[in-house]
């Protein structure tokens, strides 16, 4: 808190405060407007009678209807759940274990090899596509589940090793050196110490590899192409925006049910989250 | 059984010789503490004992048998290190256990020795606490918990007490002590405080360098020590040291300098006659310095300015300049002594070192 007079406080500390939570907060808001508000209300010129495009007094849940009942958003929902944690769970084992073993296990190269990892990172998935979609196309994976599943782990494995390498290395090495003298193999040593201490680094790994997985959409948008096999994000993109034609209220429908999962999964596990973020590990 | 040998030890870190041509001979049932300044090689010789470090040449042994290239986990061992390392998401009960279930002991044997333990260790009542919901002095002894329910053949500390608060810290040396009598385990302990050195070793090991200064008894190192590295270290406040050249003059030897004149005690001039004409290094402990009286023979005491007086209530520490060298002495509390006061100091002529001033070693 900062310390002197009101005023000061109110100046240096709510205003900005407030300024940024609305600029924050201010689109979703609008999400969720939009979601509720009547195609009437939608689609009125700005200078029509009671105009406020900040509220409505008539809610509906048309939008949701018609997201569930006339499109396949209850398929995409099922993909995307499906595609995000199949390829969350590869790439956390993967990373779990790179990045011990570049953490721990001196072994030449260790260091070029933990660097070159985080550069695969750094390549723009907007150019890594392209070869990518050779790929799925030369064994026939395009328009499956498989073809997300398979490239996600691309820069999934790269994140979730990185971010595990920093969490094992806060880890004491003694503890680890104590289990081996106590009896424990490395890799029971791993097993029965090192991951449950890790716990709170694998989870915002897996928090954060889940939300990457959920958002993505360039891999999607090229690799799927029915509409049956498609995501949340692509789906509500591809089908209702139909030409030049914005279906507003059930886009954003759409949008506000393709987030509450990720916001679910943020609330569940957010105490262990902050903690897997801060990395302590005092004894 | 727990003997441990080290023969010609040696470690390298690429060019960092941190180990150097260890030798000692760690006897059964032996309280044996490594004692050095901070980066000697104190703990990676602990460490290749236990295990946990490649021996670079030389062999360790336990009980006869070579182990250099056996794992931490077929020693036998048991180590407790500097941050305990105590497992933060398990219980005190499940640390202590840890090491038994590993070795797949019944389930009521583990319960057993671990109750055992915590009677031993006065833990008892926090069995089912975390780590983190224990203070310093409590994890201490859970670490040392989870050391002794294994029954090893060996202890290896590294610098335990280091954490801890002054007062506790006398506590648990006075506490280790005592366990390692109950027990009769062979120890090796590592520190950098040479009060805890000389308290708890039945031997200590002074290191310097990576290299063995000298082995022996407490008392030895501190009534002979082979060289001026050791007379310094050993010994609090520590020894004072002033470089003289050896007179001879009708057939008394004398050391002397800008300062102070003495005389060498019959019994040592045999051996220092050979340095007359050279320079040497003195060694006198405070301890052993005192007010000069009339009795003092002449050849004993040198006059000296007072420059700090420290009163520590059961002795008197006098920061003291003679000629150009500063030397400290312990005196009598009764002593009125006041800055820049001119006093004489008589020196115990039988508790006189002599080192020779370039290889440093004792004379
Ligand atoms: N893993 C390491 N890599 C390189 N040098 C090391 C390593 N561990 C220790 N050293 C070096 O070896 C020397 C002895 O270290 P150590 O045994 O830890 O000293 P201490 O007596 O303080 O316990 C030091 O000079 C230290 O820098
Ligand atoms: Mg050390």
């Amino acid at each position: 808190m900062i310390e002197g007079a009101r005023w000061r406080r109110w100046v240096f500390f709510y205003l900005p405060m407030a300024m940024f939570l609305v600029f924050l907060l201010f689109p979703f808001y609008w999400m969720i407007i939009t979601s509720f508000r009547p195609d009437g209300e939608l689609y009125r010129p700005w200078n029509s009678v009671n105009y406020n495009p900040f509220w409505t007094t008539r809610p509906t849940l048309e939008h949701v209807r018609y997201l569930f009942e006339e499109t396949l958003f209850s398929q995409w929902l099922w993909n995307t759940t499906f595609i995000a944690l199949v390829s969350t769970v590869i790439s956390l084992v993967c990373g779990v274990f790179a990045g011990y073993a570049l953490s721990r296990l001196s072994f030449p190269f260790a260091g070029s090899l933990g660097t070159g990892i985080f550069i695969t990172y750094l390549v723009p998935q907007t150019l890594l596509f392209i070869p990518l979609a050779e790929i799925i196309r030369n064994y026939k994976l395009g328009d499956t589940p498989w073809s997300l599943i398979l490239t996600y782990p691309t820069f999934l494995i790269p994140f979730c090793t990185w971010l595990m390498m920093g969490y094992f290395k806060a880890i004491p090495r003694e503890l680890e050196e104590c289990a081996r003298i106590d009896g424990a193999s490395r890799w029971k040593a791993m097993l029965y110490i090192i991951i449950p201490v890790a716990i709170p680094g694998i989870l915002s790994a897996g928090i954060f590899a889940f939300t990457l997985s959920w958002n993505e959409f360039i891999y999607a948008l090229v690799f799927l192409s029915s509409p049956e096999q498609k995501t949340v994000p692509v789906g509500v993109t591809s089908e209702l925006i139909r030409g030049d034609v914005f279906f507003w209220g059930p886009l954003m429908a759409g949008a506000l049910l393709g987030s509450v999962p990720v916001a679910i999964a943020y609330s569940f596990f957010v105490e262990h989250y902050v903690s897997g973020l801060t990395g302590s590990v005092k004894g | 059984m727990g003997q441990v040998v080290l023969r010609n030890v040696n470690k390298f870190y690429d060019s960092v010789h941190a180990v150097k041509d260890v030798n000692l001979q760690i006897r059964d049932k032996e309280f044996v503490v490594f004692v050095g300044p901070s980066g000697c090689g104190k703990t990676t010789t602990l460490r290749m004992i236990a295990g946990l470090e490649a021996i670079s040449s030389g062999d360790v042994s336990i009980d006869g048998q070579v182990v250099n290239n056996l794992p931490p986990m077929d020693r036998d061992i048991a180590m407790v290190f500097q941050n305990y390392a105590l497992y933060p998401h398990m219980s005190v009960y499940d640390n202590m256990a840890f090491g038994l279930k590993m070795r797949k002991f019944a389930r009521r044997e583990i319960a057993k020795r671990v109750q055992e333990a915590a009677d031993i260790l006065d833990i008892g009542d926090y069995l089912k606490r975390k780590p983190r919901q224990l203070s310093g002095g409590q994890r201490q002894r859970v670490a040392l918990g989870r050391a002794i329910v294994r029954h090893p053949r060996v202890f290896l500390f590294d610098e335990p007490l280091s954490n801890l608060d002054a007062k506790l810290r006398v506590q648990m040396r006075v506490e280790l002590k005592k366990l390692h009598q109950r027990l009769g385990t062979t120890a090796v302990y590592v520190t950098h405080d040479q009060v805890e050195a000389m308290t708890l070793g039945d031997r200590v090991v002074v290191m310097r360098d990576g290299v063995v200064q000298q082995v022996g008894e407490p008392l030895d190192l501190y009534n002979s020590p082979a060289n001026r590295f050791v007379a310094g270290f050993i010994g609090s406040p520590a020894m004072n040291f002033a470089t003289v050249t050896m007179m001879d003059g009708n057939g008394r030897l004398t050391a002397k300098n800008a300062g102070l004149e003495l005389e060498v005690p019959q019994s040592q001039i045999e051996r220092l006659r050979r340095h007359v004409g050279r320079e040497v290094t003195i060694g006198i402990r405070p301890e052993n310095l005192h007010v000069a009286t009339n009795s003092d023979p002449a050849g004993f005491t040198f006059p000296s300015k007072v420059e700090v007086v420290e009163q520590l209530g059961s002795e008197i520490l006098l920061d003291v300049r003679v000629g150009a060298d500063t030397m400290v002495a312990a005196v009598d509390p009764t002593i009125r002594a006041r800055v820049a006061d001119q006093i004489n100091l008589a020196v115990n002529p039988a508790r006189l070192h002599f080192f020779d001033a370039q290889t440093e070693l004792a004379l």
